[in-house]
């Protein structure tokens, strides 16, 4: 058996956070993959928040990761609603289709 | 008990948006007295800011919050450049079609947000505030949801506004984990440079920051969704969150952070020469005013962040009187853009500008005054402004960083004064609409005055400033 430690944790929350940071950037289809990418990185970082927390015995970190998932929440919503807003008008969500902003 | 009395704005300001919304929930066709109460709300949440002590720093809530002449300075800007949105817009929020009750309540949550922003002095407390501050920000920027190109930059801006949050929690992540607290004072004490954890989190925070702030290289949001929103809506885009970014800048840089500044200073160096130049050059060859305005906020930008790259008081003050000025600079300018209108529809690119002045000399001076002011030429506000930081910059002997901004200078000096060749010389076009809200007038004319007359009293903004000392 290995022992499971702060480093595991810290490790398991970059490659989290690794994954959502480049789901962003190389995503080109779909932008509802975008906002699952932008819920992996605040995902990553609770994993962390938790771990130090416990390892520093601290209760604080605790208290961010409820704040933030509070904030994760209010934000997909926000998002999807600006997704729908979006789509009615150009009746598209293919990322490379939204260009019309440009120069 | 005693605390809630320093803190009685951000109570009232929270209490009147709850009682906005349920009144333009109730009263039919209540948008225009929502839309001046309002006003008159913000104005009575200045008077409580100004009612707080001056001459000494209070920290509140276990030291989380704090309020000092830093705080209330910017909550004051914040303020004022919210009621100004809100008093100049009316006209083009009616003709647009998006004259609702809900722009008012946006523009005042955001406002909350700023100025929890501006006192925190705790990581939970400054990424709540940054949070209620972009989520109103997202919704005011696709606000005109009948348009493809409002609701593409709101869907840009949420999409990298939101990454750039993801980043900057992260950063506050491993400063929590590497200095045991998420309090500024305590990080700052427990900082030292070789605790490698600690630097990746301010990389990290620095990152947050400067898509906030649109500096260059996290700058590209910036000319789409300025574009892209309702011209009142990036009228507030360009002056108010960029005031509360900026003050979250000079905290973090310099009271948890400040142990590490041999850390941090290049990378500020670097992140002002790159916006100041890549501010200047791109936008040369814009045609879209509202782009225009972007790229020339970045490279002012570029200015302010080079006042706090030095590391003294001097530098923070400069860069604070740097964004005081800019503000009114800003506003003055898109007064100028909301009465470029014809037969209710408005104009935004340099080419409608053309021959401006056989048909509205008055407008076109102050446009002059306004654009003469942000290329920096003495004796106008604009010139003190970059003064005050070259000053700065210079007595820590960084000329580099001078030299570049003075070159800066020049490239930015040749698209305001091609705008200004545009409006003198070249061929008339028919007349716009003169029917302007008193407002309006008001604003415009206020802002090109102080440009104008800001020589007469220099020592006045530079002494309000000097009282904040944070170092």
């Amino acid at each position: 058996m290995i022992d499971i430690g702060l480093g595991h944790y810290l490790t398991l929350g970059a490659i989290i956070f690794t994954i959502g940071i480049v789901g962003i950037f190389l995503n080109r289809k779909n932008i509802i993959v975008i906002l699952m990418s932008i819920e992996l990185i605040l995902l990553a970082v609770n994993i962390n928040l938790v771990a130090f927390s416990i390892f520093l015995n601290d209760i604080t970190g605790q208290i961010f990761t409820l704040f933030i998932l509070t904030v994760a929440a209010a934000e997909a919503a926000i998002g999807l609603a600006i997704i729908v807003v979006y789509y009615r008008n150009s009746s598209t969500i293919r990322v490379e289709e939204i260009n019309s902003l440009k120069g | 008990m005693n605390n809630l009395n320093f803190i009685s704005p951000e109570i009232f300001i929270s209490l009147s948006i709850m009682f906005l919304l349920i009144l333009g929930v109730f009263k039919k066709n209540s948008s225009s007295l929502i839309h001046n109460l309002s006003i008159g709300l913000l104005l009575i949440t200045g008077i409580l800011i100004l009612n707080n002590p001056f001459d000494s720093a209070i920290t509140l809530f276990g030291n989380s919050y704090v309020i000092d002449n830093l705080s209330s300075l910017m909550k004051i800007l914040t303020i004022l450049g919210g009621a100004f949105v809100l008093s100049i817009s009316t006209k083009y929020l009616k003709i647009s079609k998006i004259f609702l009750i809900e722009y008012p309540i946006l523009i005042l949550c955001s406002i909350l947000g700023m100025m929890v922003m501006i006192s925190s002095n705790d990581l939970m407390v400054f990424y709540i505030g940054l949070e209620l501050q972009s989520l109103a920000l997202y919704v005011l920027a696709s606000f005109n949801r009948d348009q493809l190109k409002s609701s593409e930059s709101g869907l840009k801006y949420f999409v990298l506004s939101a990454l750039s949050s993801g980043l900057l929690l992260y950063g506050c992540s491993l400063i929590y984990g590497f200095s045991r607290s998420t309090n500024f004072n305590i990080i700052g004490n427990s900082m030292d440079s070789t605790h490698y954890g600690l630097t990746f989190g301010i990389v990290f925070i620095l990152v947050g920051l400067a898509f906030k702030i649109s500096a260059v290289p996290f700058h590209m949001w910036a000319p789409d969704v300025y574009e892209g929103s309702p011209t009142s809506v990036t009228l507030f885009f360009a002056i108010v969150p960029k005031v509360a970014a900026l003050t979250v800048f000079i905290r973090f840089l310099y009271v948890p952070f400040f142990n590490m500044i041999d850390q941090w200073q290049p990378i500020i160096i670097f992140l002002a020469i790159a916006s100041m130049i890549f501010g200047a050059v791109a936008a040369i060859g814009q045609n879209n005013l509202k782009r225009l305005v972007a790229y020339s906020s970045i490279s002012h930008i570029g200015y302010a962040l080079a006042g706090l790259s030095v590391g003294t008081n001097e530098g923070i003050q400069s860069s604070i009187v740097y964004i005081s000025i800019y503000i009114v600079m800003n506003l003055g300018l898109f007064s100028c853009l909301f009465m470029m209108k014809r037969k209710n529809q408005y104009f935004e690119t340099i080419d409608d500008l053309s021959g401006l002045s056989k048909n509205h000399p008055v407008l076109s001076l102050s446009l002059l005054v306004i654009l003469f002011s942000l290329a920096g030429i003495p004796p106008l506000a604009g010139f003190f402004a970059k003064f005050y930081v070259f000053k700065s910059v210079i007595e820590q002997s960084m000329y580099f960083l001078a030299i570049v901004g003075l070159l800066s200078t020049v490239i930015a000096a040749f698209y305001y004064l091609r705008i200004i060749k545009v409006i003198y010389f070249d061929e008339e076009r028919e007349k716009y609409d003169t029917d302007h809200s008193i407002w309006l007038k008001i604003s415009l004319t206020f802002s090109t005055l102080l440009i104008l007359l800001y020589f007469i009293f220099p020592s006045k903004l530079v002494e309000i400033v000097s009282s904040i000392n944070i170092i």
